[in-house]
């Protein structure tokens, strides 16, 4: 069973062992299940879960500080009467050749509005990107390659 | 108690119908597709969520919250894939840019027949 199916049922046991319906039992049952698979690394092949959950939290929390910062930029744009886009299609050469992780990371940049990916090459090299705004193609590559690549390598990895 | 989650539940449904609304003005104001999509990500992403979470905070209620997350979800993996196969089929198909688009490292990849796509090659070409 792969372990974060066992730590749901963890969640949900400990919630019917509370009696109880409310989200909050379900989180603390989480918890309690994580910390259970967390000791029981050493015996079961649960390790590589237990390291990757905070990662996939933080990932989390990341991507909606980076959704709600560019959606208030992108309207920020929209409002003003003066033109501060400056759009372009930049090429971003990717560190990874696993189409899962290529996978993520198109889809989260397209959630992102100001970022849409267009297509990615044949040969899984570069990922083409269509930003908003485009001050320096340099700057945006390396904007993408620190902050979402990164941490989708991680995640995945 | 009452009163607070109600106050919380408005803010999050006045600023998601906020950025639907300016989701709707950037389609008229954006120049070309590609910068509209930017404009309607807005209403897909931000704009549901604050209100389906608004909805699942004034209800407060676990199957409620539970089926808002599931919407928020479904819709976080379906708007992408939709996004970029209409941005695809647009440039693909040869709707022009905007003007002030600056760079387009894209022009000149594509294969015209076959729609393949060349890795790296050739350096960035600039905007026409």
């Amino acid at each position: 069973m792969s372990p974060l199916l066992a730590n749901l049922l963890l969640a949900l046991l400990w919630m019917a062992l509370m009696g109880s319906q409310q989200p909050v039992h379900f989180v603390l049952g989480f918890l309690l299940g994580y910390g259970a698979l967390a000791l029981l690394a050493p015996l079961a092949s649960t390790g590589s879960y237990v390291r990757k959950l905070p990662h996939a939290v933080a990932f989390a929390i990341f991507f909606l500080k980076e959704l709600v910062k560019a959606n208030l930029r992108v309207a920020q744009d929209v409002i003003t009467p003066r033109a501060l886009r400056r759009p372009g299609v930049v090429a971003v050469p990717l560190s990874t050749r696993n189409a899962n992780e290529i996978a993520l990371l198109a889809n989260v940049l397209t959630l992102t509005p100001g970022s849409v990916t267009l297509d990615v090459a044949d040969d899984r090299s570069v990922l083409y990107v269509h930003c908003m705004f485009v001050d320096d193609p340099e700057a945006v590559r390396a904007e993408i390659k620190n902050g979402f690549e990164r941490r989708v390598m991680e995640l995945m990895g | 108690m009452i009163n607070v989650r109600l106050v919380i539940a408005l803010v999050l449904a006045g600023s998601g119908c906020l950025f639907m609304l300016l989701a709707g003005v950037g389609l008229l104001r954006m120049p070309d597709f590609l910068t509209r999509m930017h404009a309607s990500s807005k209403a897909a992403t931000l704009g549901a969520a604050l209100v389906v979470a608004a909805v699942a905070i004034a209800l407060w209620d676990g199957a409620v919250a539970l089926r808002a997350l599931l919407v928020s979800m479904f819709l976080l993996i379906t708007a992408p894939v939709a996004a970029h196969a209409i941005a695809r089929a647009g440039y693909i198909s040869g709707v022009p840019l905007a003007e002030e688009t600056v760079v387009d490292e894209l022009a000149g990849r594509y294969d015209r027949d076959t729609h393949e796509l060349a890795g790296t090659a050739a350096g960035p070409s600039e905007a026409p």
